[in-house]
């Protein structure tokens, strides 16, 4: 008989076996993956100290890869966040499941790997350690170092300290990656358009390995209010959590330990929650049997007393924001029409979430997209780009909606955004590219996108009535020469003047634009 | 016979060449009042066509419409027609004539005078027809169609180069074209007493062979199929000016038939024009009785041959109990007949046998 090894491996480890999981799926994906992740983690870094974001993103060829379809890279990201504290920079950029965003509110980030991942990428397919500079205004801390993967730790090769009498403050990442640009390259030139849609008050440069300058200038100094740190709603929380929660708490009975850790909850919801659950409201919290916590757990799904979750956890960019993001990087004009919209919170399985949506058409839009509906898709403000048909979004603008009784035909141009904000997106999978349709999100979705549109039937007719009275204009312009011409020649007499006549036909249509 | 003087064409042509000056006088007034030209014209929509037992064909109805170009929808077929009618004056004022295809043709020269089709060109020249209340050959313009004319029958040409000049129509062995000069020529003389109106261009030839002009004393006109409007004014001139009988001998199916009944009642389609019809030209065959009484080689009726019968059954023109009775003999039988069918008993008999029987009775 063989004998089974167990061994316990480092999320570090694990992370490194699956490294499809966080994106890093092949090549060009990964190299896409990887700006992602470190630019996620700039902005996240700038607007939490409410300073608008500048960022530089460099990628450069080093060269010498093994194989013939990859190439070394060397990427390179600046920003001018908060930057990370000297003491936090080994852990925070040497391990995974190491940040600031293990708390209950919207953040970018998606597994907590971030920049980590990237790192960790970087090294296994080259070999060379990452250089992090970090200053939080002091002192500017330049670490090279590499990530021990089995345990999960940083292993600093060189620390640099240097004088910052400029005052910056900032982090910039260096490391190398094995990837390949060439196939990615539209779809990242394509992130970073759809990043600056969102974020329209940060400043985005890019150089790519040709060397050229891709910039997403800012189009406003406005900045979203942050999103506020909270407790748990009742309805969202299961077992897991309630253990955890149980294992640390203050309290000295069930109703204080209810008040205390979950939002929404006084002296009266407490007491009628518990009588609901058949719970003795000063039943010490430590002694729960586990049975206790899943009838607990069970009762809150089913009480409906408790308050909506409260939504300062979320962040939505709001109306003026959106739309000046849109404006200026779709190059909309006042010819053009848009309507954004930001709905009210709302909630699926005790999270709350907010949806907007921005619809856009007109001459520019049918200049830029074509004919037909293009979809942006957001979650917590990063651009969703893979896997779009599977996505909750696409159904809702494709199926959801009859965009007849909005004049809508199929060779309308139409570019929808829609931007699903929430404590925890229902991403489908662990890709995190698209939504489920969670029933409450398919509505708001829907209705958002409905919103948005009520007035695009109303310059649709416009646009449609301004084209047939100057095509009607054209026709008469056309025919009716023609007409005084064969007249005069038939009637044997010099042409009469048909001016007039058309000034009739063109006196119209100022009339139809103040009626409109 | 009397002799027409020699300057009637000549008159006609006149009167035409002004009728047309008229129309663009009235629309060049409308342009120069300010007001969006427009034009007073019989509707030719399918219910305000209605067939007349006094005049025994189809005519059109009171209906009237107007044809206004502050109307978006009308402003181009009333441009194609002014354009149409200017055409057509230059044929009249040069002695030019043209073909409908023509007429088309030179309207895709022109900037901004378009036509989807052939179809709407010669739409717009039926328009004209009944703006004007004229038929095209009078402002010179011909469908494609040619028939031909044998016999005994002296014509006098007017067309340009011509005038003057006379020819016999037994001439020429294959038949005379009846093209825009013949039908423009006046006829002089002939000895003729009777038309023998033929659909089918072999049974033409055969006659033509067999000398069946001179046994009979005809003149033999060929349709090549449904008879083109000119042909059919020939025949309407020949019976009516010239007091001939007229007998038509066409296939023994509902679509002979109703190539017959065209020449002597008439269609919807030229409703609004007179001079076309010789309601008193008698169908001869071939009969659904003479596929009984001859035994014919038939070939049974297809369902788009029955179709067709239904509808002529329906059909006011042949309301008379002489064609209702042959309509049922073919739906009866569920058979059709060829004129060619007679040459089972040898290729003169139809001139031997039939036809001086049928024009006996």
């Amino acid at each position: 008989m063989t004998q089974v090894e167990y061994q316990s491996i480092s999320p570090s480890d694990f992370f490194y076996r699956n490294r499809e999981l966080a994106g890093f799926s092949n090549p060009s994906r990964a190299t896409y993956t990887a700006v992602r992740e470190l630019l996620e983690n700039s902005l996240d870094a700038c607007e939490s100290q409410q300073e608008p974001p500048e960022i530089y993103i460099r990628i450069s060829e080093v060269g010498g890869s093994q194989s013939a379809e990859t190439t070394i890279y060397k990427l390179r990201i600046e920003d001018n966040g908060t930057g990370v504290p000297e003491e936090h920079v080994p852990k925070a950029f040497g391990s995974v499941f190491y940040g600031s965003k293990y708390t209950l509110k919207q953040s970018r980030g998606t597994f907590g790997l971030g920049g980590t991942m990237a790192a960790l990428y970087g090294q296994i397919t080259t070999h060379k350690p990452m250089v992090v500079t970090s200053s939080t205004g002091g002192e500017i801390h330049e670490f090279t170092m590499m990530i021990d993967i089995q345990n999960n730790q940083a292993n600093i090769l060189k620390h640099n300290v240097k004088q910052n009498p400029s005052g910056w403050r900032g982090t910039v990442l260096e490391h190398q990656m094995e990837g390949d640009y060439s196939r990615i390259m539209y779809r990242l030139l394509d992130y970073l358009k759809q990043t600056a849609m969102v974020n329209p008050f940060a400043d985005i440069m890019y150089t790519d390995p040709k060397g050229r300058l891709y910039r997403f200038e800012r189009g406003t100094d406005k900045m979203p209010l942050l999103p506020k740190v909270v407790e748990y709603h009742p309805h969202g929380v299961d077992v897991e959590t309630f253990r955890r929660l149980i294992s640390t708490t203050k309290a000295k009975n069930l109703k204080e330990f209810m008040m205390t850790h979950f939002q929404g909850i006084g002296p009266t919801t407490a007491d009628r929650f518990l009588e609901f659950a058949g719970m003795n409201p000063s039943t010490k919290p430590q002694n729960l049997s586990p049975d206790d916590i899943v009838k607990i757990v069970r009762a809150t799904k089913d009480y409906t007393g408790f308050k909506r979750p409260d939504a300062s956890c979320l962040s939505p960019i709001g109306e003026e924001l959106l739309e000046t993001g849109i404006r200026k990087e779709l190059g909309l004009t006042d010819e053009d029409y848009i309507k954004v919209v930001t709905r009210k919170p709302s909630t699926y399985l005790g999270f709350p979430f907010i949806v907007e949506a921005a619809v856009a058409t007109g001459p520019t839009v049918r200049k830029t997209h074509g004919p037909g509906i293009t979809l942006y898709r957001f979650a917590n403000r990063i651009p969703l780009l893979f896997d779009e048909g599977s996505c909750v979004i696409w159904k809702a603008a494709n199926k959801n909606i009859n965009w007849k009784t909005y004049k809508v035909e199929s060779d309308t141009p139409l570019v929808i955004a829609v931007h699903v904000c929430s404590t925890k997106i229902p991403y489908k999978s662990v890709g995190k590219e698209y939504m489920a349709d969670q029933p409450e999100v398919e509505k708001e979705i829907t209705n958002a996108i409905r919103e948005a549109s009520r007035g695009v039937r109303v310059y649709i007719s416009r646009k449609f009535r301004m084209a047939r009275e100057k095509r009607r204009l054209n026709i008469f312009t056309k025919y009716l020469p023609k007409i005084a011409e064969f007249a005069s020649k038939l009637a044997e007499k010099p042409m009469p003047d048909v001016q007039p006549l058309l000034d009739i036909v063109s006196t119209n249509i100022p009339e139809v634009e103040k009626k409109l | 016979m009397s002799k027409k003087p020699m300057n009637e064409a000549e008159r006609r042509r006149l009167a035409m060449e002004q009728s047309l000056t008229q129309l663009g006088n009235l629309i060049y007034e409308q342009i120069n009042n300010h007001e969006f030209p427009w034009i007073h014209m019989q509707s030719r929509s399918i219910d305000n066509i209605m067939y007349d037992p006094e005049e025994r064909q189809y005519v059109l109805g009171p209906r009237m419409i107007r044809r206004h170009s502050r109307n978006i929808r009308h402003i181009r077929p009333f441009t194609q027609l002014i354009w149409t009618a200017w055409f057509s004056k230059e044929l009249v004022r040069q002695r030019k004539t043209s073909t409908l295809r023509e007429v088309y043709y030179s309207a895709r020269g022109q900037r901004d005078i378009e036509y989807n089709d052939q179809t709407e060109s010669d739409n717009i020249i039926t328009d004209l027809e009944v703006a004007l209340n004229r038929a095209r050959e009078d402002f010179h313009i011909f469908p494609e169609e040619r028939s031909a004319i044998f016999g005994d029958l002296t014509i006098e040409y007017t067309v340009p180069g011509y005038e003057g000049r006379r020819m016999n129509l037994t001439d020429h062995p294959d038949g005379v074209m009846i093209g825009p000069a013949l039908t423009s020529s006046e006829f002089v003389d002939t000895s003729a007493d009777k038309v023998l109106v033929i659909e089918k261009g072999a049974m033409f030839t055969r006659l033509v062979e067999e000398k069946a002009h001179e046994r009979f004393n005809a003149i033999l006109i060929h349709t090549a199929g449904q008879s083109p409007r000119s042909t059919r004014g020939i025949i309407n001139r020949l019976a009516h000016d010239h007091g001939l009988p007229v007998y038509v001998f066409t296939d023994g199916d509902p679509w002979g038939v109703h190539i017959a009944m065209v020449i002597i009642s008439g269609s919807a389609n030229a409703a609004h024009l007179r001079g076309l019809t010789t309601p008193d030209a008698k169908w001869i065959g071939v009969w659904g009785s003479d596929i009984i009484d001859y035994k014919l080689p038939t070939e049974p009726l297809t369902d788009f041959d029955v179709k067709r019968l239904k509808e002529l059954k329906d059909d006011p023109r042949y309301k008379d109990e002489i064609w209702q009775r042959e309509l049922d003999i073919f739906m009866k039988l569920g058979q059709k007949a060829e004129l060619e069918a007679f040459s089972r008993y040898g290729l003169t008999y139809i001139v031997d046998e039939y036809l001086p029987a049928k024009l006996e009775s």
